[in-house]
C-alpha cells in the first residue's frame, strides 16, 4: 500500500516537473569553461546570451531556457553532460561544441534521444559525410573547409615547400588534409602534437625541425591556449621574416589580445583564412560585433560569431512551427532553409547540413583605438561546399 | 644526419632537462626526506609563472617580477604548509595522495577566479626575446640558453646545499633515516617546513622559465607533475644528483622522440601511420624509460641506502 503511495506520488511529481517548463524551448550548450580553453568557452556562452538578449529570449512566441555545460575538455565528461542535458533537462537542441573528438563522442547521445544537434564550431569529416543525421546541423563550418582556403592562399602567394604543425585530434587530422587537398606544392614536414587537457605547448623540437627542413612557409593549426603559445616560440626561435606563418583558427581575438598585452607586433599583418570578420560589412554582424564589445569589452571570436549563428539558427527552426517543438519536421524545414540574419550574410545549408559558403582572406591589423583584431581582406573562395557531402545519404 | 639540426634538438632536450629538474628536486626533496607525496607541487608551478606575469605586467620589468614572485611564491608555499600539510605528516600515502589533490581543484579553482580563464602572458626584456648564435650555423632563442643557464646555477647552488651545508647535512641524513635524525635532536619540524618552503620556491621558479614560452594557464602544473614523478622515481626518490641526472635524461628522450620518432617509423610503416602513432609512442617513451629502470634498479639510479 505503502509503496503503491509512494509510486504514485513520484509520479505525479515527475508530472508537474514535466509540465512545470512544459511550454518554453530548451536549449543546451556544452562548451569549455575551464581548463585554459575555457577563455573560448566565455566567449560562446557572451555571445550566446547576446543573441538571446537581441531576440528578447523567445522563440516562436515562447520563453526560452538556456543551459550551460561545461564538458571539462575531455569527450567522456561532454557526452555525460550531453546525456544530463538529453535525459534530465529534456531539451530539444543541444548546441555548443567546441571540440571535435567531444563532439564526435557526445553525438549518439544526442541525436539517439531524439534531439536536435547544433555544432557551434566542431565540423569533424564523418558528421559531413557518412555519420551525417537529419537532425544535426553546424552554424559554423566542415573542419576541412577552412584550410583549402588557406592551401588556395599559399599556392597564390608562390610557396613551394610547405611544413604543417597541428594538433593530434580529430579536428587536426581534417585541418591537414584540408590544406594538402588544395596546396599544390610540396610538404616538406609534418608534426603532430599532443592535445587535450594536458596539450603540448613547448614546440621547440618542431620549430627547430622546422627551420632545418627549407621549407618557405609554415602552416598551423593551433585554436585556444596553443596560439599565442605557439606563436610566441615562433617569434623566439627567429623564424619571423624568414619563413611566413600561415594559421587557422589560430590568430584571433583571444589569442591577439594576449600577444597585444604581451607586445609580439610580429603577428600585425599576418595572413589567415575564415568564413567571417568582426568587420565584415552586413548589419547583423555590425550590431553584434558592437553589442558585443560593449559587453564584454573583447572583440568577438569566430567561436562567438558562430555561437549567435546558432541561437539565430535555432530561432528560425521554432519560428517556423509558432513555437511547437514536437514538429521536429517543420523545425529541421525551417532551418535548412537558413533563413534568418547570419553575422556571415546569406548562406545556404547542403544535403549534409554544413553551411554552404564563402571564405575570407584575413590579416591582422590595429583600429582606431589601438586594438588589433582580424580584418577582412579579399574573397578565396565563394558558396564553398565540403567535400564530404557526397558521403551523406540524406 | 643533420648535425646542426641534432645539436639545437640536444640543447632543447637539455632545456627541457633543467626545468624538469628545477620542478623535480623540490619535489624529491619533499617526497624522499619527509615522505610525504605532494601532488600539489604543480600547483606552485603554476602559481609561480601566475605571480610572475602580473607583477611583470605591472612594473614592467621581467627580472623585478622574477625577483618578487620568488618570495611571494615562498609565501605560498608556508601557508600550505602551516594550514594543510604540517596536519598530515603523520597519516599515510593515501591522505596525502587525497589532500593534496584537493589542494590542486582548490588552486585551480582559486586562479580562475582571480585571474579568468585567459592565460597570462609573461613579456621578456628585447634582449632575452632574440636569438644566439653558437658557431656558424646554429641559432637557438636566447630565452632558452638562458633557462639552462639559470638552471645550472640553481643545481649548482643546490648541490653545495646538501653537500657542504649543515642544512645539507640534516636533509640528506633525513632522506636516509629519519627516526634516527630526530633521535639526534634535529628539529625535525622546522627541518620539514624548511625543504617545503625551498621545493615550493624551486616549483615556482620553473613555472616563471617556462611561463614566457608557454604563458601562464590554469592547470599547466597538472601534467608536467606527473613527469616530474617520474623524474624521482628514476632518480631515485630524496636524491638531488638523480634528479638531476633524470630530469636531463627525461629531457633529452622526450626531445629526440618528437624529433626523430616518426622519421625511424617511416622506414617501415606508411607515412601516414608513422605520422599519427609517432607522437602517441614518443609521449610513451619516459613511461618505457622508468618501467625499464625500476627492473633493474628498484630503488631508481641514486636511491639512498639505509631505508
Amino acid at each position: 500500500m505503502m509503496s503503491r503511495l509512494l509510486k504514485y506520488f513520484v509520479l505525479s511529481l515527475g508530472l508537474v516537473a514535466t509540465s512545470a517548463f512544459a511550454d518554453n524551448v530548451r536549449i543546451g550548450f556544452v562548451t569549455t569553461l575551464t581548463t585554459p580553453a575555457g577563455a573560448i568557452g566565455r566567449d560562446m556562452v557572451d555571445a550566446a546570451n547576446i543573441a538571446l538578449d537581441h531576440i528578447g529570449h523567445k522563440m516562436g512566441g515562447k520563453a526560452v531556457e538556456f543551459i550551460v555545460e561545461d564538458d571539462g575538455f575531455k569527450p567522456e565528461i561532454g557526452k555525460q553532460k550531453t546525456d544530463k542535458l538529453v535525459k534530465q533537462d529534456d531539451v530539444h537542441f543541444v548546441t555548443g561544441f567546441i571540440w571535435s573528438h567531444v563532439l564526435l563522442a557526445s553525438r549518439k547521445s544526442a541525436l539517439d534521444g531524439g534531439k536536435f544537434l547544433i555544432s557551434a564550431n566542431a565540423g569533424p569529416s564523418p558528421l559531413a559525410g557518412k555519420l551525417c543525421h537529419k537532425n544535426f546541423f553546424s552554424s559554423s563550418w566542415q573542419n576541412d573547409q577552412n584550410p583549402m582556403a588557406t592551401g588556395e592562399v599559399l599556392n597564390k602567394k608562390g610557396v613551394k615547400k610547405l611544413y604543417i604543425m597541428s594538433p593530434n585530434y580529430a579536428a587536426g587530422k581534417n585541418m591537414v588534409a584540408g590544406v594538402e587537398r588544395t596546396f599544390k606544392g610540396e610538404i616538406v614536414g609534418k608534426d603532430m602534437t599532443k592535445w587535450g587537457k594536458d596539450m603540448q605547448l613547448d614546440f621547440s623540437a618542431e620549430l627547430a625541425k622546422a627551420k632545418a627542413s627549407g621549407a618557405d612557409a609554415i602552416f598551423v593549426f593551433y585554436p585556444g591556449p596553443a596560439g599565442p603559445a605557439f606563436i610566441k616560440q615562433y617569434d623566439q626561435a627567429g623564424l619571423r621574416g624568414k619563413i611566413p606563418l600561415y594559421t587557422v583558427f589560430t590568430v584571433d581575438a583571444l589569442s591577439l589580445a594576449r600577444l597585444q598585452k604581451a607586445k609580439l607586433g610580429g603577428v600585425l599583418g599576418s595572413w589567415n583564412t575564415m568564413f567571417w570578420a568582426p568587420d565584415l560589412d552586413n548589419a547583423t554582424n555590425k550590431r553584434f560585433v558592437a553589442d558585443f564589445k560593449a559587453k564584454t569589452g573583447r572583440y568577438p571570436t569566430h567561436y562567438a560569431a558562430q555561437s549567435y549563428d546558432a541561437i539565430m539558427l535555432i530561432k528560425s527552426g521554432v519560428d517556423a512551427v509558432n513555437g511547437d517543438t514536437s514538429n521536429q519536421d517543420g523545425i529541421r524545414a525551417g532551418m535548412l532553409k537558413a533563413d534568418f540574419p547570419s553575422v556571415r550574410g546569406k548562406y545556404r545549408y547542403g544535403s549534409n547540413h554544413f553551411p554552404i559558403q564563402n571564405f575570407y582572406l584575413r590579416t591582422v591589423k590595429k583600429d582606431a583605438n589601438g586594438d588589433w583584431f582580424v580584418s577582412h581582406v579579399s574573397t578565396v573562395l565563394s558558396d564553398h561546399q565540403d567535400t564530404y557531402h557526397g558521403q551523406c545519404k540524406l | 644526419m643533420d648535425w646542426t639540426l641534432l645539436t639545437v634538438q640536444l640543447l632543447n632536450g637539455l632545456q627541457f632537462g633543467i626545468l624538469l629538474f628545477l620542478l623535480a628536486s623540490g619535489l624529491t626533496l619533499i617526497f624522499g626526506i619527509m615522505d610525504f607525496v605532494n601532488l600539489a607541487h604543480g600547483s606552485l608551478y603554476m602559481v609561480g609563472a601566475f605571480f610572475c606575469a602580473t607583477l611583470t605586467q605591472w612594473l614592467d620589468s621581467f627580472w623585478l617580477g622574477l625577483l618578487l614572485a620568488l618570495p611571494a611564491t615562498a609565501v605560498v608555499g608556508v601557508l600550505v604548509e602551516l594550514i594543510v600539510v604540517r596536519h598530515l605528516y603523520e597519516r599515510d600515502h593515501l591522505d596525502h595522495v587525497l589532500a593534496t589533490f584537493g589542494l590542486i581543484l582548490v588552486f585551480d579553482t582559486l586562479t580562475q577566479m582571480i585571474w579568468g580563464p585567459d592565460g597570462q602572458v609573461i613579456p621578456l626584456p628585447a634582449w632575452l626575446d632574440g636569438q644566439v648564435s653558437l658557431g656558424d650555423a646554429i641559432e637557438v632563442p636566447t630565452y632558452r640558453v638562458a633557462i639552462i643557464l639559470t638552471g645550472l646555477a640553481v643545481a649548482f647552488g643546490l648541490f653545495i646545499l646538501v653537500t657542504r651545508t649543515r642544512l645539507g647535512m640534516q636533509i640528506r641524513a633525513g632522506a636516509s633515516n629519519r627516526k634516527m635524525v630526530s633521535a639526534l635532536g634535529v628539529n625535525i619540524g622546522l627541518l620539514f617546513s624548511i625543504v617545503f618552503v625551498i621545493g615550493a620556491v624551486l616549483a615556482g621558479l620553473a613555472g616563471m622559465m617556462i611561463g614566457p614560452i608557454t604563458e601562464a594557464s590554469i592547470g599547466m602544473g597538472n601534467q608536467i607533475i606527473i613527469v616530474a614523478f617520474v623524474v624521482i622515481v628514476i632518480g631515485g626518490i630524496g636524491s638531488i644528483k638523480g634528479a638531476f641526472i633524470a630530469a636531463i635524461l627525461v629531457g633529452l628522450i622526450d626531445i629526440m622522440g618528437r624529433s626523430y620518432l616518426d622519421v625511424l617509423f617511416k622506414m617501415f610503416m606508411s607515412a601516414q601511420n608513422a605520422e599519427t602513432s609517432a607522437p602517441a609512442v614518443s609521449a610513451m617513451l619516459i613511461y618505457i624509460l622508468m618501467a625499464v629502470i625500476l627492473a633493474v634498479r628498484p630503488s631508481g639510479l641514486f636511491g639512498p641506502r639505509g631505508r
